[in-house]
């Protein structure tokens, strides 16, 4: 008995009390977001009442939220902008990472550093000369300005994780299909890309996550309110000068979050793998 | 098969001339680079070819909406002589160093706790990662709120509590603000550390532990001589590719505290963003940015040498 209770106290030190600490300091910021984006702002804006629970919840941030500003917009466009970024990166990603994994051609050395490289380039190194590019594209403040350069962030990315994928699925499947008169697209097309479902997944939700998340590019392309992302509609039009309207602000960080978070939950697995699969060797 | 009479000769030809297009492109290198055709095409249009854009870029005196003038060196050499271009540089090492460290300590330390068996662990690792896939401008926009200068509820919990009775301007004093960006930063980041060293941490065998256990040693020679060599790879991983985006930083600094009060948290990325974008100095930006380059290319090198090695 002594020795039971001395192990529950040794795992509630090793255990439970760093797993709620972690729990709370993740989470915690979340809980704000709710909780403020509940109050009425007499709550909100007095420093006597006690903040850290919701006395009298209202909704009127959210009517505001969408009665008042463009959000539905600026939501119809984020998740515009981030399938079609995710599915063309997605396709040309499967496309320069099969003939990296799966064949020998002259080349493909040099194209897999660039790949590896191009992944790593941080977007702050590009964006003033993209900004002239788009400009002179002349396609300021249009949606094609972000779906053409958010792709660039992610194929290499896509590229780099299925050829992972590709190069675990054994060669004389592939050879039995093309021994039985399958060109190598067929080969690739009914083989390969369906034994590599998990990653094209993988892929996805994080291409997927990573268009959502994207700010310097839709910041810098998108001026005008109807064509805005929600990111950049929440800095730019809740926050006028020095007027914060917090409340809808956290309207709009809760919402905007929402997607992201609901297509997480449902592939949990998928991502950990793709965040896992570029720095732990299996 | 059956085969049709000698006289049709028409589809016979065209069957033929099919297959040698096919025996074309089913020769390995055209196939290849077919395929690669599409992504090469695009990374250099929008990668390669912006990168060396910006390069002529600094190299000129060009404003909005107006012709560039070649300068030379000259934004490089005035950059150098602003004392601003040195307190960014100063920011953006601290900024990178602390957080990094942070971030790895977090990071290890998450991972040892979820590493432990217990009931609902899949659902706390699926909780934990949260701060890492929500939107950062979003989560940065709570953090704003938690950081207010009149309503922070870390100010009121540290009054109701009695600990002080001052309080805290968390944005308004240069100090405090870098502490408070490196804060943010590191919540953001430690799920990243964690989860993947978490996955580190599950390639190790029980066995390995037990021997070791059996051998005599203690908890803490269990960690430092099989543990961490075992983490060892993905820790450089994970360390060399948080260190890119951290040091090259724009989302958090740029809502948080927009580089002020008085530059004390400007980084090369928000620094050339309001040079280059909110002043119009194109030029003068893209030097801004390329001075990330020196630091970048090493890194970038390094760990493009290290992932193509595996």
């Amino acid at each position: 008995m002594m020795a039971g209770g001395r192990g529950l106290g040794r795992r509630f030190l090793r255990l439970y009390l760093p797993l709620g600490f972690f729990l709370v300091a993740m989470l915690f910021p979340f809980y704000w977001m709710a909780i403020t984006s509940i109050k009425p702002n007499r709550e909100l804006y007095n420093p006597r009442i006690m903040p850290l629970i919701v006395h009298q919840p209202v909704l009127t941030h959210y009517v505001d939220l969408l009665d008042q500003t463009n959000f539905l917009a600026w939501t119809y466009n984020t998740m515009l902008v981030a399938v079609v970024t995710t599915v063309v990166s997605l396709v040309l990603g499967a496309m320069m990472a099969y003939p990296l994994a799966r064949t020998n051609f002259p080349g493909a050395g040099i194209v897999a550093i660039g790949v590896a490289a191009t992944y790593l380039v941080p977007q702050p190194l590009l964006f003033i000369p993209m900004s002239d590019i788009i400009n002179r594209l002349d396609l300021g403040n249009t949606l094609s300005a972000v779906m053409l350069t958010y792709p660039t962030l992610l194929i290499p990315f896509c590229a780099w994780l299925l050829m992972g994928y590709f190069k675990s699925v054994p060669r004389e499947l592939e050879e039995a299909a093309r021994i039985d008169g399958a060109s190598r697209f067929q080969a690739m097309l009914r083989i390969v890309l369906p034994l590599c479902t998990p990653g094209l997944l993988s892929a996805g939700i994080f291409a997927f996550t990573l268009a959502q998340n994207e700010f310097l590019y839709a910041l810098i392309f998108l001026t005008k309110s109807d064509v805005r992302t929600v990111p950049v509609g929440a800095i730019t039009e809740l926050i006028r000068g020095d007027v914060f309207y917090w409340g809808q602000l956290m309207a709009a960080a809760l919402l905007g979050s929402v997607p992201v978070a609901v297509i997480y939950s449902f592939f949990v697995d998928y991502y950990v793998a793709g965040l896992t699969a570029g720095s732990v060797k299996s | 098969m059956a085969v049709g009479p000698a006289s049709v000769v028409g589809p016979a030809r065209l069957a033929g001339r099919t297959t040698r297009r096919r025996g074309v492109l089913e020769r390995e290198g055209v196939f290849s680079w077919l395929m690669l055709a599409p992504g090469v095409a695009f990374l250099l249009a929008f990668v390669a070819y912006p990168f060396f854009y910006g390069i002529s870029l600094s190299l000129q005196d060009r404003r909005v909406a107006s012709p560039g003038v070649f300068v030379g060196l000259a934004n490089f050499v005035t950059l150098a002589q602003d004392p601003i271009f040195w307190q960014v540089t100063r920011n953006t090492f601290v900024y990178t160093t602390v957080a990094t460290l942070l971030k790895i300590l977090g990071g290890l330390a998450m991972a040892l706790v979820i590493n432990q068996h217990f009931r609902g662990r899949n659902l706390a690792r699926a909780f934990l990662l949260l701060p890492f896939i929500v939107p950062t401008v979003l989560s940065t926009v709570a953090w704003m709120w938690i950081l207010d200068p009149t309503f922070s509820v870390i100010n009121w919990t540290l009054r109701h509590t009695g600990l002080v009775t001052q309080t805290f301007s968390w944005l308004g004093n240069a100090t405090l603000a870098m502490v408070s960006i490196i804060v943010v930063n590191t919540w953001r980041g430690v799920p990243f550390y964690g989860i993947t060293l978490l996955a580190g941490l599950q390639t190790i065998s029980p066995d390995l532990y037990e021997a070791a256990a059996i051998d005599g040693a203690s908890l803490t020679q269990r960690f430092w001589y099989i543990t961490l060599p075992v983490l060892k790879p993905v820790l450089i991983i994970v360390t060399m590719f948080s260190v890119i985006f951290t040091f090259s930083d724009f989302q958090l600094p740029y809502v948080l505290t927009h580089g002020g009060p008085a530059n004390a948290t400007h980084l090369f990325a928000t620094w050339a963003f309001d040079i280059g974008m909110s002043a119009g100095q194109l030029g003068m930006g893209a030097a801004v940015a390329l001075a990330m380059l020196p630091a970048l290319s090493l890194l970038i090198v390094a760990l493009t040498l290290y992932l193509r090695r595996e």
